[in-house]
């Protein structure tokens, strides 16, 4: 009994210990965006006068209206094509199970623990060579390449699960194989597609590489992407760059809370499965 | 990995409905095989375009001299030599190996220990506050990261303020400046990263172990270490193999948290393969050195990730 007590007392000490080292950077962030701009303040110090100005002065220096805008139009671009392709593909590896498909699965696979800096120096002359560098689609296009070998696996991982009988009773109705996938077995993959868009959502929304590689205007970037160009700018000037960061977070931040369960449970299982 | 990799995410629902696991296609399903590619060629024509051609490309580039605008001469394994030959280069894969350390390791162990602690009030409301915030790492972009431990480590940051308030004024420097300290203070970033995710993912894996084996341990009068070294790690196998492998690659391939941090510096303290690359294609211009180091910094992901899942995940399906 008494070392039971004493454990969880050792518990609740080093979740608080936890807890404080996973925010104090963000606190040290926030206080310093309070201080005069082109000051050099210490760590965590609340300044005797915030500037609350700086999140604006920040907001407007860095075109953060137009960051934003941009970030949820490559989102919208790479997202639902991704989660459209990769449920039919995994539903027909998982599903369908055709011939051949054993293989195209491993060649999937192939991709899955691939660094995108090992694709990034051809990656760059494909894109200059479609004309597409310094525009949205030179993120858009390679990062739903990038992203189809984990979605493939995480939507097959769904399909191969799904009873059959299902399907030959949709058969026995008539169905052809698309409204089999579109009518039945879609609106079943609600949960394992949701999850997926999830983390498509935030690998996308922080993706920096081919942000900084093949688009050179911050404000046609991801937010990552924007606020490695903002650092360019603002490196010297600490409480603006401090202001220009926590506004950067904030929307993934809101997002995170709002649907935070979901995104737990989506990264947990994201890893254990990729 | 390729083929165990689906094993052990079958397993848990394969027992529910063992009836699905057989691989023939059932005869009412029967859909032509055409049918099938159909439903496959859009992802794998992307995948094809932006990934698998990308790939060949890299090989083909690392066995010529190129900028990138004038002609290419093949000069056939030269630019590997120089790889694992030039000091500069080679440094680069010496210091991914030493970030595993940090980015694996710490986070690895102390997510055990940190786990294991608080499994019994894994269900206090604490414990449901720490679960949304110890995430936090994981939602934000490692550029973000990157810029606040900057702030944390620089010479009037946080981390100094408190090692003076503790009377170590001595040690206080610019962690991220200094030679000797840098690539530690970038493996701290890395650490503070995955340490959550790690915690949570083997905290998950905890209370999926059966509880009277613990009170079969106490009754026999095991300790918490005891408990911790032949109960715990035991059957968390499958989850540490997940955390090393995520880490391991997360290290290798450490690009974002170096670029904001340190830039590789000072001098080429904290370069790693993954800015390497980058500079060499595109400020540097040589195009097949890059694509070389890519070869082989691609090579060793695999050849970290792939005896770790054979080790992990070998007998567990």
């Amino acid at each position: 009994m008494i070392v039971a007590r004493r454990e969880a007392l050792t518990g609740r000490a080093l979740l608080i210990v936890l807890i404080a080292i996973t925010i104090l950077p963000f606190v040290s962030l926030f206080t310093t965006a309070l201080h005069p701009s082109g000051t050099y303040p210490s760590g965590l110090d609340w300044p005797s006068d915030p500037q609350w100005g700086n999140f604006t002065e920040a907001f407007r220096s860095a075109r953060m209206g137009e960051i934003l805008t941009s970030s949820v139009l490559i989102v919208l671009g790479v997202v639902p094509v991704s989660l459209l392709i990769a449920t039919m593909a995994g539903f027909a590896i998982g599903h369908l199970r055709m011939a051949g498909g054993q293989v195209l699965f491993i060649v999937f696979l192939l991709g899955i623990t691939l660094p995108f800096e090992g694709v990034i120096t051809p990656l760059y002359y494909q894109v200059r060579d479609l004309g597409l560098l310094n525009t949205r689609w030179a993120i858009i296009l390679p990062l739903i390449g990038l992203f189809m070998p984990f979605s493939v696996f995480w939507m097959r991982a769904h399909f191969v699960n799904m009873p059959t009988d299902l399907s030959e009773a949709a058969r026995m109705d008539g169905a052809n194989t698309w409204q089999l996938f579109w009518r039945i077995h879609v609106p079943l993959a609600g949960p394992a597609i949701s999850s997926l868009a999830i983390l498509l959502f935030l690998w996308t929304w922080n993706q920096f590489l081919l942000a900084i590689v093949l688009v050179d205007e911050p404000t046609k970037r991801t937010m990552a992407g924007a606020l490695g160009a903002f650092q360019g700018q603002w490196g010297t000037d600490i409480p603006l760059l401090c202001a220009g960061s926590l506004l950067i977070l904030t929307p993934t931040l809101i997002v995170f809370l709002i649907f935070q369960r979901r995104f737990v449970s989506a990264l947990l299982e994201g890893s254990l499965k990729g | 990995m390729l083929d165990t990799l689906d094993v052990s995410e079958d397993r848990p629902r394969a027992a529910v409905r063992p009836r699905v696991r057989s691989s023939a296609q059932p005869a009412a399903l029967r859909t032509p095989a055409w049918v099938g590619w159909i439903f496959v060629a859009p992802a794998l024509l992307i995948y094809a375009w932006f990934v698998l051609w990308p790939l060949v490309l890299t090989f083909q580039y690392s066995l010529y001299d190129w900028d990138g605008i004038g002609p290419s001469t093949w000069v056939g394994l030269e630019n590997y030599s120089k790889v694992f030959t030039d000091p500069d280069l080679s440094k680069t894969i010496v210091n991914a190996f030493k970030l595993i350390v940090f980015f694996s390791a710490i986070p690895v162990v102390l997510g055990l220990l940190i786990a294991s602690t608080i499994r019994q009030i894994a269900g206090s409301r604490l414990a449901l506050v720490a679960r949304t915030v110890v995430f936090l790492p994981q939602v934000i972009p490692l550029v973000a990261a990157g810029i606040a431990w900057s702030w944390m480590l620089s010479s009037t940051g946080l981390v100094n303020q408190f090692l003076s308030l503790i009377g170590l004024d001595g040690v206080t420097r610019a962690w991220l400046g200094d030679f000797s300290t840098a690539l530690p203070a970038v493996g701290v970033i890395g650490a503070w990263v995955l340490l959550g995710l790690c915690t949570l993912l083997l905290l998950a894996g905890m209370s999926r172990i059966d509880q009277s084996l613990y009170e079969a341990a106490r009754m026999d009068g095991a300790g918490p270490f005891r408990e911790f070294v032949h109960i715990t790690v035991p059957h968390l196998r499958q989850e540490i193999g997940v955390c090393v492998t995520v880490t391991v690659i997360a290290a290798l391939a450490a690009f974002d948290i170096v670029y904001v941090s340190t830039q590789g510096g000072p001098g080429n303290a904290t370069m790693v393969p993954g800015l390497e690359i980058y500079y060499q294609a595109f400020s540097e211009r040589h195009v097949g050195v890059a694509s070389a180091l890519a070869v082989v910094l691609m090579a060793l992901v695999l050849v970290c990730v792939l005896p770790i899942q054979w080790l992990t995940r070998k007998d567990s399906g």
